[in-house]
């Protein structure tokens, strides 16, 4: 585990890491979104988002029975075709008993937020202990949240330390950071955030967008940044991180506009679901209905698709 | 040099392959092209005198599109009689407030065929669809709008001053950008109250010519502009002839000289658009993956086929190898080859010539000692294509880092402070446009007044808008094109 550094200034940081222009990474993404994908390259985007995908459910009123849908879902996204099942569920620490019920044992993972999702107010043992209690009940992923109140006052110290507690708390899960990308605010505090959170994680975790909770989540500029930001980590020191943006991603073209900046930011090696993921509910059904009009040829009708994922 | 930024170890690379490839998303919208196209002058398309036609071909296929009249000596007269007698007639009468409206309307009918005009651009120019698109004809309907708002207000150009129309304006324009030239000499020359003559330059004739036929759906009165194509002998009719009073030229510097040579004596009111070599810098504290991005849309913009590319970077010496591992990171993803497809960022060389021209250079540059790099991509069999090309251990006598390209190609310059900086970028007889990329807002402030050009980008490149006047200083030439500048020059003043 590597030492937590002393408490350095921002300036200080961006001098070692350097800045972000805003008006320029936003026109390097918007080329994304010309791009335009047909037949064999777009069902292969479709297919590979599906297979990225964290089905999220993250509501006070989540019950057993909703967990039990949801893990059905992720197993089998589409009852005709050949759909992949998605990369993990992802669920609060009580629920993730029950979703080991249904896909433990099988190829998707069970992801639990923890650390006082989303606000991570509150004190780091109770946090600490949610992490444990996740991974005690079979968690294999933990999605925290870094303490933002640490990051803003200049306390990176403190923000690093609390990572390496939930790292090592983890154990085998892999852990995903959230820095909540919203109350950052500039990309240029995304990046920092985002080297203090890649220095104290294990190859293979990921640095994630946001919880999904704040008015405004993953966008391809903050995006952007982190793959950015994992890119020149990587080359530094040879340690690959993995990339989930959270919230607000509902549409296929969003999500392939989302890998097209992976496929051109971070090359082949990112094109996976142990590199990068998605953290959604209502994108798979759109991705499903993409993939059955490109199977077919026509779009189906909205109740052919199995809803266990919405907000109801 | 920042730590995460050291040198890149090569088993850590980032692998570009082609695991997700994308199939190709060819655009098939019909141009509507006539296989044959005629002069436009006095509201009609008119064979040549003389019968001669030549040749346009789609670069990217090397296959012929259309037959383009050879306009001679007794074409282009006709055409400035039209235009003369337009104007003392019609136009040059006709209240500002009218003659907006007929630029309003030509701005919407560019706007209505935008999916031709941008095909029909791709096919002849070889540029990519995706800049033709985008950038291409929606700037030009941006420049009749803009225009159209001025062709009323004129008396607030130069308050307290009477202003008028020169009367005939002979135009003559390259073959980079067709339709947006055009569009940037027509429009302020309209809404001045002038009539136009104008030459397309010969590789590049067909949206000029199809130009003429959103003047006939606008109902534009016959004369007001006329289209006369053909080689250099039909620009030089247009810019000697004697009703021609204002000339304006967008070229090569050479050119330039000769017009300028064949005018000495002559009252003719002179515009010149010229050549360029310009200077992209980036400071140590510029935010380096922008800077880069900068770069890249700096030199490979329309295959670098632009007077303002930032075709020689100037990096500090502190982060150049910094730069230049981010630089062909990022090169290794552009993709080269048929301009017609969607994703394409680099497409074909708009002719043979100066495919011709690029080598030559190219291998110069390998012949004086720089260091050439390239990224390897697969090229299209036939067509005029050229990889990303650039160039490190450049100094400033290599030819490359002097003489415009004009092509894919990027002279890499070091310098160690601000003052070698300017020394460096000003060591040029061009002096059209320059980048500056750095935090420091002082210092942007304080380049951008000792930088001898027309435009300075800062922390951005290759910039345009109808708004902001656009020129030279030095041998890149003189007078403006848009905003209030531009227009001024499209009138007297006493």
């Amino acid at each position: 585990m590597p030492a937590a550094k002393a408490p350095t200034s921002l300036r200080r940081l961006f001098d070692e890491i350097g800045t972000v222009d805003q008006v320029g990474i936003e026109e390097r993404v918007a080329k994304y979104t010309t791009r335009s994908l047909k037949k064999k390259s777009k069902v292969f985007g479709l297919r590979l988002a599906v297979s990225m995908v964290d089905l999220t459910t993250l509501e006070g009123k989540d019950t057993p029975g909703k967990v039990a849908s949801l893990c059905q879902k992720a197993l089998r996204p589409h009852d005709v075709g050949d759909t992949p099942p998605t990369a993990a569920v992802c669920v609060y620490p009580a629920m993730v008993k029950h979703a080991k019920k249904h896909v433990g044992g099988t190829s998707v993972k069970i992801a639990s937020v923890a650390t006082a999702f989303p606000s991570g107010q509150a004190p780091i043992k109770t946090r600490l202990a949610e992490v444990h209690a996740a991974v005690n009940d079979g968690a294999d992923e933990i999605d925290m949240v870094i303490n933002r109140g640490a990051f803003l006052s200049g306390e990176f110290g403190r923000m690093q330390d609390e990572i390496a507690a939930v790292v090592e708390a983890c154990g085998k899960a892999t852990l995903k950071v959230i820095l909540e990308v919203s109350e950052l605010e500039t990309y240029d505090n995304i990046r920092a955030a985002s080297f203090l959170a890649m220095r104290m994680i294990r190859p293979g975790d990921f640095i994630k967008t946001s919880t999904g909770k704040t008015s405004s989540n993953a966008t391809l500029g903050n995006n952007q940044v982190m793959l950015e930001a994992i890119r020149d980590h990587f080359l530094d020191t040879g340690i690959p991180i993995a990339m989930k943006p959270a919230g607000g991603i509902r549409t296929a073209k969003q999500a392939l506009h989302f890998l097209i900046a992976v496929k051109e930011t971070l090359g082949d090696d990112w094109l996976n679901n142990r590199r990068y993921r998605f953290g959604a509910s209502a994108l798979l059904n759109d991705l499903v209905r993409q993939l059955e009009k490109e199977r077919t040829g026509a779009y189906q009708a909205p109740w052919n698709f199995s809803e266990a994922t919405e907000g109801y | 040099m920042p730590k995460t930024l050291s040198k890149t170890n090569p088993a850590r690379e980032l692998v570009f392959g082609d695991l997700w490839e994308y199939d190709p998303a060819p655009e098939t919208a019909d141009p509507k092209l006539k296989p044959r196209y005629d002069l436009f002058i006095n509201g009609a398309f008119v064979s040549p005198r003389a019968g001669q036609y030549f040749a346009t071909i789609n670069p990217a296929h090397e296959t012929k599109i259309a037959d383009i009249a050879l306009a001679d000596a007794a074409d282009v007269d006709a055409a400035c009689k039209a235009a003369q007698k337009a104007f003392t007639k019609v136009w040059g009468k006709m209240p500002g407030k009218e003659r907006g409206k007929y630029l309003y309307r030509i701005a919407r009918l560019l706007q209505d065929h935008a999916r031709e005009f941008a095909i029909a651009e791709t096919l002849d120019g070889g540029k990519p669809i995706k800049e033709s698109r985008d950038f291409d004809i929606p700037m030009a309907a941006a420049h009749f709008f803009y225009h159209a708002g001025w062709a009323d207000k004129l008396e607030h150009l130069a308050p307290g001053r009477q202003i008028a129309p020169h009367g005939v304006v002979g135009q003559v324009i390259p073959w980079n950008f067709p339709l947006l030239m055009l569009a940037w000499k027509i429009a302020p020359a309209l809404a001045a109250g002038n009539c136009v003559v104008l030459k397309p330059a010969e590789t590049t004739s067909i949206t000029a010519l199809k130009f003429g036929e959103i003047c006939q759906e606008a109902g534009l009165p016959n004369g007001v502009v006329n289209i006369v194509s053909g080689a250099g002998e039909t620009g030089a009719e247009v810019i000697q002839h004697p009703l021609t009073t204002k000339v304006a030229f967008t070229g090569s510097t050479e050119v330039g000289k000769s017009i300028m040579r064949s005018l000495a004596g002559t009252d003719k009111k002179l515009t010149m658009e010229l050549g360029g070599k310009a200077a992209n810098i980036v400071f140590d504290d510029a935010p380096l993956d922008q800077a880069v991005e900068g770069i890249v849309n700096g030199i490979f913009f329309n295959q670098g086929h632009v007077c303002c590319a930032g075709s020689r970077l100037l990096v500090q010496e502190s982060i150049a190898d910094a730069v230049l591992a981010k630089l062909k990171r990022r090169i290794a993803t552009l993709r080269v080859g048929d301009p017609m497809d969607k994703n394409t960022d680099l497409g074909a060389i708009n002719s043979r010539e100066q495919l011709t021209k690029i080598s030559e250079l190219v291998k110069s540059g390998v012949a004086e000692g720089a260091e050439k790099y390239d990224t390897g991509c697969k090229l299209p069999a036939k067509g005029f294509f050229f990889r990303p090309t650039i160039f490190t251990n450049v100094s400033m006598s290599h030819r490359i880092a002097r003489e415009e390209i004009f092509g894919p190609v990027l002279s890499i310059l070091t310098f160690r402070t601000p003052e070698e900086a300017i020394e460096k970028a000003n060591n040029t007889p061009y002096g059209l446009s320059a980048g500056v990329w750095t935090d420091k807002g002082s210092r942007i402030l304080k380049m951008s007044t000792l930088l001898k050009v027309g435009v300075v980008w800062a922390n951005t490149y290759n910039k345009f808008d109808p708004t902001s006047p656009f020129g030279g200083y030095k041998e890149s030439g003189f007078g403006r094109e848009g905003g209030k500048q531009g227009l001024l020059d499209y009138l007297t003043l006493d």
